[in-house]
């Protein structure tokens, strides 16, 4: 049967900003979905809120509203573009949740739209936690026994009737946020209380913890004939306690007999169809690992984090056969575009094995609980393939980009056997180095399994890297160790030190006897059938699989790795544009990149696609293989750029902006005197390497100061210094890893930072706009909120700042993209920062100013000039419309996390807000972002001393606009003295009535809190901004956002009151 | 200590040399189940074949007796990627290599079962060589050529029947090589199950003793076998008790009502083939194990209709017997390994039965 005849016009909902829990995998199901739509002939209409992804692009939907994905603006767009139908499962939970409440309320009905794929009643089932058992019943298949519950004191009571510990889940919720585990009855009335308050049905689920158990979860597609494949199932090797996104996960399943694995499988067909799912669907186990006895643990009706992975793991496009199924097809209609031959009614086998590793944020987040729960942290994840579970978790663990290339950590080396055993209890991030770091000292398997549960056959695999470490220590090495070791997954870096030689010996002893990576293919079916998917993994054994000839020119795109805070999607909607472009003139594109959740690893978009770690390597073995004539670097994020040097060492030719020439932006020295040269103007500052130096130096400038390490990203470790002790903390920080290059001091300037995207061909520039944050300089670029175009800058500075980008870009040689970062202070222009590569504000940038950045980039990397493009140089025309760029946090996930902007980056993703209005803009921004934007209500304001005078405005505003202020003393009386009303509020060490008690009471519409000095989370403001992230009550921890915040409500403006915008009209 | 698969094309795969330490020559096939290395080395129907599992990993899980599909394992040889140093389940008794040992099954591990594959997939099924010695290659070559491997079910046969089970409903299994999950199926079904030989005569089976006849799978070329196939035929012609074939039993009731067989070019071992139900639509997953098929165009429309098709390549999975109670398979409804979504024929072949 065919497609759905009646289907002609479809919105799509897109996953909103990234959050932890929901990244780009659902930008992967979205573009998938787009694609297979239009292709369908059917008009797409998509609404998403995040500007940072490809699904956005002009040429994915007829019509494209980057608007909030609110209930409100949802209905405003029905109503405007009269859609047949909605496609809900594709935007993970957020696009769920809004077409549930959509068809809830009857507004579907009334206005006569289809769901498509799953039925609402299905979807019910499934989310619902009292449907869902009661299903489960039904069918007679297990759960763990649970007990929905509306109350605390009903929680209580059920906890004490199954005993502790149990688990709680609130209902309706992304990643599990605010569930945990609960040992006693202080934690349990602690975490079922803000449950209970972070669910949108206000429904906890209190359930008998079975940690331990092995997690399974199979991947199912059913259709509306009712036939079930299941696509891959996928192991943990972290048992349950750990939420699967933040658990290392192996596929297929490898502890399994047939016998569970069928049984498991029967179940998962069993409940997806009793729930009558149409399209694809995930379904969780828990399976004692003692016996038969296993329990339902959750099932999702729509794609995920999961349903990505097992699309990269396998091949199986499964977002694009779920949308084919959502608009009538059946699976047997539908082709495996794998294999060309068969149909996507099979079920993919594989012959490797697929390790995923979760990419947490930690190293952001220093005094955050690096602790795992049902809880997930994760910002990303790295996926690797290879033959054998040893190989493949080599291969994850250098992707992630930590510095580690191996299962060893410098910082264990030095704890007692003691303290290691101690260490095995911890379940953290770092659990499986402790486990290796065992098994070197010789703590044998059973003793690890019976310590931390994790099966036998992991630890086995672990204690098989760690005994070729010793080997290599001992043994000389010969062809067969070096052979094995490779087998391994060990990098030639590592092995190298492990026999105390040197890199380049041991690749060179490696070449000599044909010890060479060859590339296999992800084929779906494990060889059975010729397959011509140019999807590819390396592995050391004989034969290359990769077709290497061609009669085009070959160019080498290098991905971003895993999404992280300061690299996230932007980057990928970067490389996959450049491929694109880069396909349209001609060329062999080949994408390498190791995140399973991204548009770029999907194979339909290079010409060849390896799933491959980042490292110089990895990377050197493709070279080999491929000989490609030239790189592009410049859009694939630092990742992307650290590799440069090695490329050109490989003999790569860099296409666009020279290795040097990069260096020249990222080295200091090298910069100060580019920007001299050019006469531009930058705070003042030095390098340094000791703390004595730098203190020194700080004085020489005087505070406050900058203190940052040269080459990071999303100013990681950056703080600003007030006095010669911060200097000392800042400074040591730092130095915990060892830097290979200095640390910098400047002058830290107060004023206005503005930014800038600009394309140079070597002669003449194109800048899309002039981008300008709200906060000012201090608060990290990607946390601030950014506006285009300016809104407060005159003309003379545009002027200067235009001229700058030319004579910088210019003096640096730039061939492509660049990014600066300026500063406005006393009147005067200075650049603070070069970032001679694609940014994080090019996709929004892109989008606002109908401008194809990339693809223009693109084109002068290879060679055109601007002057014969027809989008002229200079600053291209300003657009009529405003855009709001707002920053998003996931600071709810992450427990114990200071909230308090500063100069190291901490957002995970961001929204956009477009009108022609600036208020409105900014309006759509702040709702967007899940602000509950409050016309009035009671205020909490306490701020540092230094902020008082400036805050007095900003409160009389308030003041103004109605709300009730509350203050602590000082501040209170200072208010009082300056004519505008706040009532006193006691200091947390005051005792009774105090602040948190305000907080806590739920009465606050939104607190101001300058962060003082320091982090030290004993202080005051961290637990108010902690208690306020708990509450879920906005915490604005800069002045200048909460001015924005009253552009936005100054006007009195409604959500109801805006116009979406159609992005394409622009 | 090496080891060697020679093939009759002269390619050759070097391993480490597992199990038992003989040379053998077999029909190198391949399997792609990611799980249930056991069930697929003990099922009869690999009698004469070598078997090489694309899945990489072999032997985690360790195994257990219970999950045996007969009481030995029938393949000639094993070859793998790589065999589990340390195996992990609950219910594991044994080391694999212990059991390849004990059974005196030799095998290759640390072999590129990828390239072996393909090679099969590209050549199409062939003989080779498991040995340790191959500094003669022409001459073995020659033996590969040279030898002949027929009339497997007489091997895999059981000489005396049986019975197993107290149910209420009796049925008579005809064991060309039967898997233990074929009977197993039958007994959770409240049955009772008579095996019989190979050999039996038809007569035997229509006693009025039992209510239904189950064809069983088995091993090598159906033509082979051509007695059970006159057996098969007066079956057809005389019984009046529905009759389920699976497998080789499936192409036996076809060769026995005069349609033909011919051998694919690489057969189907694998859990994963998608199999169309024509009368509702559904496509249902099953497990396989086969090297030839009912050519479509050999059936008479008079005698069957086929009712169930593969949506990979088209072939024969299924065929209705029209105006008897007949209904064959090719692929494997008691699983083991795979999935178990077809094993509801088993229901609607005893719900005709014991109508």
């Amino acid at each position: 049967m065919p497609r759905n005849p009646g289907i002609k016009k479809v919105l799509v909902i897109g996953s909103g900003p990234i959050v932890i829990g929901q990244a780009a995998e659902f930008d992967y199901a979205g573009t998938q979905a787009c694609h297979e739509l239009k292709k369908e002939g059917i008009e797409v209409v998509l609404v998403n809120s995040n500007p940072a992804t490809i699904m956005t692009d002009k040429n994915m939907a007829d019509k494209i509203y980057i608007e909030p994905l609110t209930k409100k603006t949802v209905e405003k767009i029905l109503e405007m573009e009269k859609p047949d139908s909605i496609l809900p499962n594709l935007g993970g939970q957020t696009g769920l949740n809004i077409a549930m409440e959509l068809y809830e309320d009857g507004f579907l009905e009334s206005h006569g739209i289809k769901l498509l794929g799953t039925s609402p009643e299905g979807i019910k089932k499934a989310e619902d936690r009292q449907a869902f058992k009661d299903t489960m019943e039904e069918i007679g298949e297990p759960c763990v026994a649970s007990k929905v519950v509306n109350t605390y004191e009903d929680a209580e009571e059920f906890a004490k009737s199954i005993g502790l510990p149990v688990i709680v889940r609130p209902a309706y919720t992304l990643g599990g946020t605010g569930g945990g585990i609960c040992y006693t009855m202080e934690e349990l009335e602690e975490t079922a209380k803000s449950g209970l308050h972070l669910s949108r049905v206000h429904q906890v689920l209190i359930e008998k913890c079975i940690s331990g158990w092995k997690e399974i979860e199979y991947e199912v597609m059913r259709d509306k004939n009712g036939s079930c494949i299941t696509i891959c199932n996928m192991e943990n090797i972290d048992p349950v306690g750990v939420h699967t996104g933040d658990s290392i996960v192996v596929a297929p399943s490898q502890t399994l007999a047939d016998k569970e694995y069928q049984m498991l499988r029967t179940s998962a067909i069993k409940i997806i169809s009793a729930l009558k799912i149409e399209g694809g669907c995930n379904v969780q186990f828990a399976l004692n690992p003692n016996s038969f006895e296993y329990a339902v643990i959750e099932v999702n009706p729509r794609v995920s984090r999961s349903s990505a992975l097992a699309s990269k793991a396998t091949g199986y496009p499964i977002a694009k056969v779920s949308s084919k199924i959502a608009i009538g097809y059946t699976l047997d209609e539908i082709k495996n575009e794998v294999t060309g031959k068969t149909y996507a009614c099979f079920e993919p086998v594989l012959d490797y094995t697929i390790v995923k590793i979760p990419k947490w944020p930690f190293n952001k987040f220093l005094t955050a609980s690096r602790q795992l729960g049902t809880q997930m942290k994760a910002t990303g994840e790295v996926m690797a393939i290879a033959p054998s579970i040893e190989q493949a978790l080599m291969k994850a663990i250098r992707s992630l980009e930590e510095n580690v290339n191996s299962l060893e950590l410098e910082k264990l080396k030095g704890l007692t056997n003691e303290e290691i055993r101690e260490c095995l209890k911890q379940v953290d991030n770092e659990r499986i180095f402790v486990i290796a770091e065992a098994l070197r000292r010789g703590i044998n398997v059973d003793a690890i399994h019976e310590i931390t549960t994790i099966d036998k056959f992991f630890i086995n695999k672990i204690q098989r890297i760690v005994r070729i470490e010793k080997r290599l220590k001992t043994e000389e090495l010969t062809k067969e160790l070096l052979t094995t070791a490779k087998k391994m997954g060990y990098p030639d870096k590592v092995i190298a030190v492990l026999c105390g030689k040197t890199e380049n010996e041991i690749k060179n002893f490696r070449k000599e006897n044909r010890i060479i990576a060859n590339f296999k293919m992800v084929d779906t079916c494990a060889a059975e059938f010729d397959a011509t998917t140019p999807y590819y993994y390396s592995s050391y054994d004989e034969e290359n699989e990769a077709d290497t000839k061609t009669d085009k020119k070959k160019i080498l795109v290098l991905g971003s790795g895993p999404i992280r805070i300061g690299q996230g999607i932007e980057f990928d909607y970067c490389s996959v544009h450049c491929v694109w472009a880069l396909k349209e003139k001609g060329y062999e594109t080949i994408i390498v990149n190791n995140n399973p959740e991204t548009v770029s690893t999907d194979f339909d978009i290079a010409d060849k696609l390896y799933f491959e770690p980042l490292t110089a390597e990895d990377v050197e073995n493709i070279v080999d293989a491929e000989k490609p004539y030239g790189a592009i670097v410049q859009f694939g994020g630092q990742t992307a750029i650290k590799l440069t040097k090695a490329l050109t060492d490989m003999g790569v030719k860099i296409l666009g902006t020279a290795e040097v020439d990069m260096d020249r932006a990222e080295d200091r020295e090298l910069f100060d005197e580019a920007l001299e040269k050019c006469g531009i103007p930058r705070p003042k500052g030095e390098t340094v390497f000791t703390v004595d130096e730098g203190i020194k130096v700080a004085n020489e400038l005087k505070y406050p100061v900058l203190v940052r390490p040269s080459y990071v990203l999303g100013g990681q470790g950056m703080a600003i210094a007030y006095n010669d002790n911060e200097v000392r903390d800042f400074i040591n920080e730092i130095n915990k890893t060892e830097q290979e290059h200095p640390i910098l001091v400047d002058k830290y300037m107060l004023g206005k930072e503005l930014e800038v995207d600009a394309i140079f061909d070597g002669e003449d520039v194109l800048i899309p706009g002039i981008m300008e944050h709200l906060e000012r300089a201090g608060i990290h670029s990607g946390d601030s909120i950014s506006v285009y175009p300016t809104q407060h800058i005159n003309i003379e500075n545009q002027k200067t700042i235009i001229e700058y980008t030319k004579r910088i870009a210019k003096e640096l040689n730039i061939i492509g993209v660049l990014n600066i970062q300026f500063i406005i202070n006393r009147g005067n222009v200075y650049i603070i920062e070069v970032n001679p590569r694609s940014s994080r504000t090019v996709p929004y940038i892109s989008k606002v100013t109908n401008l194809p950045v990339i693809d223009i980039a693109t084109h002068v990397i290879l060679g055109e000039k601007l002057k014969d493009m027809p989008y002229g140089t200079g600053v291209y025309k300003q657009s009529e419309y405003i855009a709001v760029k707002m920053p998003i946090f996931s600071f709810e996930k992450i427990k114990n996390a200071d909230t308090s902007l500063g100069p190291e980056m901490k957002s995970t993703g961001e929204v956009l807000g477009v009108s022609k209005v600036f208020s409105e803009a900014i309006l759509k921004a702040f709702i967007a972002s899940g602000v509950n934007i409050p016309y009035k209500g009671n205020v909490l304001i306490t701020v540092r001393d230094k902020d008082k005078i400036e805050m007095l405005p900003l409160a009389q505003k308030l003041d103004n606009l109605g709300f009730h202020i509350y203050a602590t003393s000082g501040t209170a009386a200072f208010l009082n003295d300056n004519g505008v009303e706040a009532e006193v509020v006691q200091k947390i060490w005051e005792g009774e009535n105090s602040i948190l008690e305000l907080i806590g009471s739920g009465k606050l519409s939104f607190i101001i809190n300058t962060p003082t000095k320091g982090k030290h989370e004993s202080r005051d403001g961290f637990k108010i901004r902690r208690l306020a992230v708990e509450s879920k009550i906005p915490c604005f921890t800069a002045l200048d956002t909460v001015e924005a915040l009253y552009e936005a409500l100054e006007k009195g403006t409604k959500e109801e009151d805006l116009t979406p915008v159609d992005i394409g009209m622009i | 200590m090496k080891g060697y698969l020679v093939l009759e094309n002269g390619s050759i795969y070097e391993g480490e040399r597992i199990g038992a330490n003989k040379d053998v020559i077999c029909e190198v096939v391949f399997n792609t189940s990611m799980t249930g290395y056991l069930e697929i080395f003990t099922d009869p129907s690999y009698a004469g074949q070598g078997v090489t599992m694309t899945y990489p990993l072999i032997g985690n899980y360790g195994l257990t007796r219970e999950d045996q599909e007969s009481k030995k394992p029938w393949v000639e040889a094993v070859f793998v990627h790589e065999i589990a140093e340390m195996e992990s389940n609950f219910r594991s008794k044994m080391h694999i290599l212990d059991f390849l040992k004990e059974y005196d099954v030799p095998g290759l591990e640390g072999m590129n079962t990828r390239k072996l594959t393909k090679e099969l997939r590209n050549a199409g099924t062939m003989k080779g060589k498991l040995t340790s010695d191959i500094s003669n290659i022409d001459e073995i070559i020659q033996e590969i050529k040279d030898f002949t491997i027929s009339h497997l079910v007489e091997s895999v046969s059981g000489e005396e029947k049986y019975t197993c089970g107290d149910g209420k409903t009796k049925i008579a299994l005809f064991d060309f090589g039967a898997k233990q999950n074929i009977i197993n199926s039958l007994l959770e079904r409240d049955c009772e199950v008579t095996v019989f030989p190979q050999d039996t005569s038809y007569q035997e089976f229509l006693t009025g003793e039992f209510s239904g006849i189950v064809l069983s799978n088995g091993p090598g070329n159906p033509e082979d076998c051509e007695v059970a196939i006159q057996n098969i035929k007066k079956l057809y012609e005389e019984a009046r008790i529905p009759i389920l074939g699976i497998c080789l039993g499936h192409q036996l009731m076809g060769l026995a009502t005069g349609a033909k067989t011919y051998k694919l070019k690489y057969g189907h071992r694998g859990p994963n083939h998608p199999v169309k139900d024509l009368a509702t639509g559904r496509v249902c997953i099953t497990s396989q194990n086969h090297g030839y098929a009912i050519d479509d165009t050999s059936i008479n429309p008079d005698i069957a209709e086929v009712s169930h098709i593969n949506i990979n390549d088209g072939t024969v999975e299924g065929l209705r017997y029209i105006g008897h109670d007949i209904i064959t398979v090719q692929y494997h409804p008691e699983a083991c390994p795979g999935p178990e979504d077809s094993s509801y024929l088993f229901d609607e072949f005893l719900e005709k039965v014991r109508k």
